[in-house]
């Protein structure tokens, strides 16, 4: 294997690792860390369901945001929804077996690229132009950006133009990773620059704003039932602290609180 | 004394206003003294080493509360938040809007907890907290009325309400306390009430109101009893409805509508405040100790039904939080809660907002009205914050719209919403909320109101509208101070129940022979 192909290895183990590690230390601290308060938002779900159905057209359609902003929505959902069907197609350079059938389906979603380019074009200019949200973004946030639309353009010219990549030592190297079987790589410079932000993106995955994915399914305005007249709602350190205040509150019974 | 400044015009439109940065930078509210600190178990001047201290409570609080911590790590800057909040459109200060608020605190989040902020600060916008910035915080948390408008339009729903009620205990701790909650606090958890009127005084006050009441009522005696045990409801209501128009005549209504019932209830003058600013300072301890003396008058009372008056986030910490704090409610553990759960009535629901009983006594035609009586009115209903974004009322989806319209609508000929875009989950704050009812924010107060200000006048040239109907002390004491400087009358805001008060026919008899009619119906 040449040099350059053991670095993008090296690189996507440790970007992986990162990512998976970092992942789980995070909804590890989400899932831990208690809310002691029923604070759910209107329009608020009275049941269960109400909250799953909730939480469902937020991922899917992003509600909430429809109702802010029409164009931070647009730009928002075209970027969202051209990555998920990018990503969806990607899978089949790391299959590590023939491909079924299903992947000829997946074939058409590499114009999904215009989708989600047009999209971070969109937050982009939006970033720049508006100075609401100029104002509130750092560094990072235009950083964030910037190299998604670079993995996307740079996905579009091997995708579009006459600057392929080996699609079958991409294939070998992508499904080789995945199944243990190392292989080169091309080195077109179109494809490391793409596949080396994308696994820098998968590494600052855990310690960046891309934490939105796993923090919406933890916050508590979302995802709590409007129920608590009828049914108790209490976190672990508040109901130590009751525990004891109670055994107090025998001491100087008859006496005010 | 109050500075001087300028009170915005009103639009035709609602304008996102170009960013006007550091217009509103300043002091922040009066700090509170020593003496208001420290019962709360806080202490009196800024500490010496103030700095680790706020950092620890940092670390505790994201430790404590998920939403702190998810909304801190969540944001992506989308920005669509930026032009929700009433006291950006009113002050244009960027610090007001939302997500630079919040970032006011996850800054400093980020430069000590996270990875990123420790070892490339500039990159991710991490930073220090030196004293410029605590200074920042006091001030433009206490512009933030906890009215969780913003979250309606997160994503994520990000509630900056929770991020200024984390910063504020965080400047308590340190030393640096809200005088105006803080001071009304200690009265309510040593007096009984924000007013700090003793027990006497408020029997003289209540023995005042039913001498008036029987006097414009020709003689029929509605009573406002004080600590009667074994009474049936047990009414907590904001200390305001005791003191001031308009809020008295709400209390009036209420009355009305007992006496109507027919049932038996009661003030307690131990627990005489529905308020708990406790929320407000965000601090679970202080919110706790407030409730827990709703349930020591409630079982002391012996009374079967907890019912709380107009007051908005009074029911937020009533419907939310009594259950989980002090176990109004259903399921609680300790031996006092699980005392009051055996002793109340769950046929109602605990506790009960009086928008829902009385609504319900007009659905089972238990009140009978003359709607000609408000006929000089045209009415617009305020949505509250705190009902309308954190509240349910009759357990039906979006009851806490539904209910005091439909309430309103029984009582009046001539009704009519203000702008889809300004009411129900999306209502704009009356600007005085969160702790900021205070005359040292006034000019914060005023600019906050100009949204809801404006879709007012909009009601009032395209509809006539000369009265603005609310559920909510702060907002019934907010708007009787801003409406003027909007020139509007300032006597326009009355209390739903100062409505029914007007409408209600108060004749025993009738009443009863209607009872009759519809048994043998
Ligand atoms: S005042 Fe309301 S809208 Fe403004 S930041 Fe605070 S919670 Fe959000
Ligand atoms: S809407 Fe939510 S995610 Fe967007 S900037 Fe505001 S707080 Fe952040």
């Amino acid at each position: 294997m040449s040099v350059i192909s053991i670095f993008f290895t090296a690189l996507f183990y440790i970007s992986l690792i990162v990512f998976f590690i970092g992942m789980v230390k995070k909804i590890y601290q989400f899932g831990i860390t208690p809310a002691p308060l029923k604070i759910p938002i209107a329009p608020t779900p009275l049941t269960q369901k109400g909250v799953v159905m909730r939480i469902i057209r937020e991922i899917v359609l992003f509600e909430s945001l429809f109702r802010s902003n029409k164009w931070i929505w647009l730009f928002g959902w075209l970027f969202h929804i051209g990555l998920l069907l990018i990503l969806i197609r990607h899978i089949r350079y790391f299959w590590p077996y023939d491909l079924p059938d299903i992947f000829l389906l997946t074939q058409s979603f590499k114009y999904a690229a215009f989708v989600m380019v047009i999209g971070l074009i969109g937050l982009m200019l939006r970033r720049i132009f508006v100075d609401r949200i100029r104002y509130i973004s750092a560094p990072s946030d235009y950083l964030m950006l910037i190299m998604l639309l670079i993995i996307g353009i740079s996905g579009m010219i091997m995708t579009f133009t006459s600057n392929h990549t080996d699609i079958i030592m991409v294939k070998e190297f992508a499904s080789g990773l995945v199944s243990f079987n190392w292989k080169n790589l091309p080195t077109e410079v179109y494809f490391l620059i793409h596949i080396f932000l994308v696994f820098v993106l998968m590494a600052i995955f855990p310690i960046s704003k891309l934490l939105h994915m796993p923090g919406i399914f933890f916050s508590p305005t979302l995802n709590q039932v409007d129920n608590a007249r009828s049914k108790r709602h209490i976190a672990p350190w508040a109901l130590k602290q009751e525990k004891e205040h109670a055994i107090r509150l025998k001491q100087i019974l008859g006496k005010d609180e | 004394m109050v500075k001087e400044f300028d009170i915005p015009a009103l639009p035709t439109y609602l304008e996102t206003p170009k960013l006007k940065e550091g217009v509103m930078d300043g002091e922040g509210p009066f700090k509170s003294a020593q003496e208001f600190q420290n019962p709360l178990g806080f202490p009196g001047e800024k500490v010496d080493n103030w700095q680790k201290v706020a950092i620890d409570k940092i670390g505790e609080i994201k430790s404590k509360y998920r939403s702190v911590q998810v909304f801190l790590d969540s944001c992506v800057k989308c920005g669509a938040c930026t032009d929700k909040c009433h006291y950006f459109l009113g002050s244009s200060d960027p610090k007001n809007m939302p997500v630079a608020r919040q970032d006011l605190f996850r800054s400093v989040y980020r430069r000590y907890f996270t990875f990123a902020g420790k070892y490339f600060p500039k990159l991710v916008g991490a930073k220090e907290l030196d004293n410029d910035m605590l200074d920042d915080w006091y001030n433009y948390f206490h512009q933030c009325s906890q009215c969780r408008r913003c979250s309606v339009f997160c994503p994520y729903g990000i509630d900056t309400a929770e991020i200024s009620m984390a910063a504020r205990e965080v400047l308590d701790v340190v030393g640096i306390g809200q005088k105006y909650c803080n001071q009304i606090l200690g009265k309510a958890l040593t007096i009984g009430n924000n007013l700090g009127l003793p027990e006497p005084a408020l029997r003289d006050t209540l023995l005042d109101l039913e001498e008036e009441i029987e006097e414009e009522t020709g003689g029929i005696a509605v009573k406002y009893p004080l600590d009667q045990k074994g009474a049936e409801i047990l009414l907590i209501t904001p200390s305001a409805d005791f003191f001031a128009e308009p809020h008295i005549d709400g209390l009036i209504g209420y009355g009305k509508v007992f006496h109507q019932d027919g049932v038996s209830w009661t003030l307690s003058s131990y627990a005489s405040e529905g308020a708990n600013f406790g929320m407000f300072i965000g601090s679970y301890d202080v919110m706790r100790k407030a409730a827990l003396r709703i349930r020591k008058a409630a079982l002391d009372l012996e009374v079967s039904r907890v019912m709380v008056g107009e007051c908005g986030h009074a029911w937020r910490v009533a419907y939310s939080f009594w259950n989980t704090l002090s176990g109004v409610g259903v399921g609680a553990a300790d031996e006092f809660s699980q005392k009051l759960q055996d002793q109340l009535d769950h046929r109602y629901p605990q506790p009960q907002h009086i928008i829902e009983y009385t609504h319900d006594l007009i659905q089972r035609g238990k009140l009978v009205f003359d709607k000609s009586a408000n006929d000089d009115r045209t009415v617009t209903f305020h949505d509250s914050c705190n009902v309308a974004r954190a509240t349910n009322m009759g357990g039906i989806l979006g009851g806490q719209f539904i209910l005091p319209r439909e309430v309103i609508k029984s009582v009046c000929n001539n009704y009519v919403d203000m702008e889809r875009s300004t009411i129900k989950e999306s209502t704009f704050c009356c600007g005085g909320g969160g702790g900021l009812l205070t005359d040292d924010l006034m000019e914060i107060r005023v600019k906050g109101a100009m949204p809801r200000m404006q879709a007012l006048k909009t009601v009032e040239k395209d509809n006539g509208v000369n009265t603005l109907a609310a559920i909510c002390a702060i907002c019934k004491s907010q708007f009787s101070k801003v409406l003027p400087k909007f020139d509007f009358d300032p006597y326009m805001i009355v209390s739903v129940h100062q409505l029914v008060s007007e409408a209600i026919i108060m004749d025993k008899r009738k009443i009863e022979v209607q009872e009759d009619k519809s048994e043998v119906d």
